[in-house]
């Protein structure tokens, strides 16, 4: 097949860049994976004393009864609006310089969906009992609503991101066959199913992303909004609120992209990408960071003005809990480390580069971690009878359980990226070609065997873009 | 090979409809079973065993605390001997109080003694926000719980407004006399670690015709239950017209502002009618008699 391509060896460059990770395989991978193995079986005996003795084992009691499994949960509900925002919402925008970034995106969404109902099943004292949801399932329950939410999310990101995999699995099945297991040959076989790049095809692709894309935004926003009426449709003061809703919607966009940009500095060290994902990225990501952490601030304020301006019922306590007593440490690091902090990171010029956003988005995340903490101990804290406040301390299990449940976040993205490309190579290179046509030039070698031989033919050995515009958004 | 010459056809159009339709009704027809089942199954037959009325009558539980009789027990210098009586009558365990009585703060720098329990809402929160329906409200307005479907995920103790829900976070005490007590919602003998359990109203024993461990263990017959449709309550020492004993001694509800219509009553009140001065203040702690050794319990907090 002949087609018009620019000889600038684009399409050559990313292809090896990007399949690399699937071919080889370095002991930094193998140690990484150990030690989150490591991590993950850690929480596995954490758990099985839960298991045995019960949710005795934990901090949480009568009057604290939701804790850090709870925090943990909303949390990665909360990271999981990365996938939509980036991908659906910019690709609806045709905001191109998305394309290298939009499936870092995705992984994170579909990650963050699969260990976010592992926490809801930690905290469940008949954990056994869990298929009770489906069978005795109330509609009328904000819980079932978040279960409706939350699978028809993970349903719906799960498409997104595999019709968006299909034709680089059809790469990965034309280039790769040689250079890899026989069960990874197989996988991108079956899982490419048929995938020849024919116009047809691209036809009924690109119609297929386009419903997905904007189905995925509503059920992203409404998944977000059913997890604070967990909280708002209770008779509890600092959760009864009516802008709940949008507050972990927020909430989400906030941390989504600061997890995002973090996944992205550390795949674009450890696969050399540095010429797709550039400072311009982060410097784009950067000021959507800052632009959400302002409007989590304005929820803030909102929330605590109209609470503290009239102090009905129980909002002196939570508020004098909140600002000078028990939780005052955690809320005054969240509101200055975690929001006026990143933006400032941001704003400032001397700051404002890739490290500096890096620092903002882990900032932004180590906030957001404390603000769910306090949403759920803070509001559970607050005495609906007159007693002294309790306290709530996560036990080691907890705190074992935790760290579990982010190094399994890690794990299966760690995995997701040796089984599958790490950013989305056929778009950027039909992006690039319609951008760069210059002249015709037959179809490429096979990357596996150019990497075998050890250097693509036709091209440089250090393979650097000489002057040529790199599709990064880096202008 | 490729589709893209394929017109927008009709033959497709007719298929993808009658799809859709077919999907729909396959899908209305799942719920319509499902719900049938449920209806035919455990739910119908809880309810009955839940249904303790005699004859046609629906009885209406009802409770009303005098507080003007209540001192906490300070008179009798035990533990508030209601909450005390529940505990052992009823092998609630270590930590829970499903009674508890609380000191409230009143104007003028006084207390007055709370015994709270389950309020036995008429919109119950704690019912709404169940996923598995494994608390409801019987035919009489009980709320009652059902351990063998319970989740174990608190939802409904951080809906209940007034803090009356208890959480299984061990295994409980299990004192030997239950040894031979079979499960049931009515009295949650043998509810396992990892449900909530509360105050459920002694509903058998009220059936029966008796008055609750509480009501009987109080020395100044400061509880009355009763039926709403019979309009009838008693304290065991006298017999009075429900609705016209509550009218003429405002009484109230607590945080009848949250709108949950509580079915207990509270008539305002310090002791004063057994002699207490609202400034003396304190009462005693409740025991749990049954802390074998080996047995785990917990602490009421959090540490």
């Amino acid at each position: 097949m002949e087609a018009l391509r620019p000889v600038d060896g684009f399409r050559q460059r990313l292809e090896e860049r990007a399949f690399a990770p699937l071919i080889k395989t370095g002991r930094g991978f193998y140690l990484l994976v150990a030690a989150l193995l490591l991590v993950v079986g850690w929480g596995v005996f954490a758990y099985s004393t839960q298991l045995r003795e019960g949710l005795i084992v934990t901090g949480m009691r009568d009057r604290i009864s939701w804790g850090l499994y709870i925090a943990m949960f909303v949390f990665f509900i909360g990271i999981s609006m990365a996938g939509t925002l980036i991908s659906a919402i910019l690709r609806i925008a045709k905001a191109e310089w998305r394309m290298p970034i939009t499936r870092m995106a995705e992984f994170i969404t579909v990650v963050a969906l699969l260990v976010a109902p592992a926490m809801i099943s930690l905290d469940l004292g008949q954990p056994l009992r869990m298929a009770n949801l489906f069978i005795f399932g109330r509609w009328q329950s904000p819980l079932i609503w978040d279960v409706f939410g939350l699978t028809t999310y993970l349903v719906a990101s799960a498409i997104y991101l595999y019709l968006a995999l299909i034709p680089d699995l059809g790469i990965c099945r034309d280039r790769l066959s040689a250079a890899v297991h026989p069960l990874k040959r197989w996988f991108f076989r079956l899982f490419a199913v048929e995938w020849h790049g024919t116009p047809g095809q691209h036809h009924s692709l690109a119609r297929a992303l386009g419903v997905v894309m904007i189905v995925i935004i509503p059920v992203a926003v409404s998944m977000h909004t059913v997890t604070s009426w967990i909280f708002a449709m209770t008779l509890r003061e600092p959760w009864d609120s009516t802008m709940f809703g949008a507050y972990f919607v927020a909430g989400a966009l906030y941390s989504g992209v600061g997890v995002l940009i973090i996944l992205m500095a550390v795949i674009r060290k450890a696969f050399h990408l540095e010429e797709y994902v550039t400072t311009g990225h982060f410097m784009k990501l950067g000021y959507m960071l800052a632009a959400f952490a302002l409007i989590v601030m304005f929820f803030n304020v909102s929330e605590y003005v109209t609470a503290g301006f009239k102090l009905r019922g129980e909002s002196e306590m939570h508020l004098a809990q909140v600002f000078i007593g028990a939780l005052a440490p955690y809320y005054w690091f969240y509101a200055l480390a975690g929001m006026v902090l990143p933006v400032l990171l941001i704003a400032v010029p001397f700051t404002r580069n890739m490290w500096g956003i890096l620092l903002a988005a882990v900032l932004a995340n180590v906030g957001m971690w404390i603000e769910r903490y306090l949403i759920v101990v803070g509001g559970l804290r607050v005495p609906l009878n007159p007693y002294e406040p309790a306290n709530y301390f996560p036990s080691w299990v907890e705190w074992s359980l935790m760290a579990a449940a982010f190094a399994l976040f890690t794990l299966l993205i760690a995995l997701a990226l040796k089984l599958v490309p790490a950013v989305a190579v056929w778009e950027m290179v039909e992006h690039h070609e319609a951008k760069h046509v210059t002249e015709t030039v037959s179809e490429s070698t096979p990357v596996a065997e150019a990497l075998d031989g050890g250097r693509l033919p036709g091209a440089p050995l250090r393979m650097r873009p000489a002057a040529g515009p790199a599709d990064g958004g880096q202008k | 090979m490729s589709q893209a010459g394929q017109k927008p056809g009709t033959p497709q159009a007719v298929s993808r409809r009658r799809f859709l339709t077919l999907a729909g009704i396959g899908a209305l027809g799942l719920v319509a079973a499902g719900s049938g089942l449920k209806l035919l199954g455990g739910a119908k037959t809880r309810a009955e065993e839940a249904h303790t009325g005699a004859g046609e009558r629906v009885r209406q539980w009802t409770a009303i605390f005098d507080l003007r009789s209540c001192d906490g027990c300070q008179s009798q210098n035990t533990a508030p001997k209601c909450a005390q009586s529940c505990i052992l009558g009823r092998f609630v365990p270590e930590p829970m109080e499903w009674l508890e009585v609380y000191e409230h703060n009143i104007a003028g720098g006084g207390s007055q003694f709370v015994p709270t329990l389950c309020m036995q809402c008429q919109n119950p929160p704690c019912v709404n926000v169940c996923p598995v329906g494994a608390t409801w409200q019987t035919p009489e307005g009980v709320v009652l719980i059902d351990q063998t479907r319970c989740i174990g995920c608190r939802f409904c103790m951080a809906a209940c407004p007034y803090e009356r829900r208890f959480f299984l976070w061990g295994d409980p005490p299990r004192p030997p006399e239950t040894a031979l007590v079979h499960y049931s919602p009515l009295h949650q003998i043998g509810a396992p670690k990892g449900t909530v359990m509360k105050c459920d109203f002694c509903t058998e024993i009220l059936s029966a015709g008796r008055l609750p461990y509480c009501a009987e263990a109080c020395p100044n017959h400061a509880f009355y239950f009763g039926d709403l449709e019979e309009d009838l309550a008693t304290n065991g020492d006298k017999v009075v017209k429900l609705s016209q004993f509550v009218a003429e001694n405002q009484a109230y509800h607590l945080k009848a502002e949250l709108g949950t219509k509580p079915r207990v009553f509270y008539i305002p009140g310090h002791g004063e009618a057994v002699g207490r001065s609202p400034f003396k203040k304190g009462r005693l702690s409740v025991e749990w008699p049954w802390n074998k050794e080996g047995v785990k319990t917990w602490k009421r907090s959090g540490r």
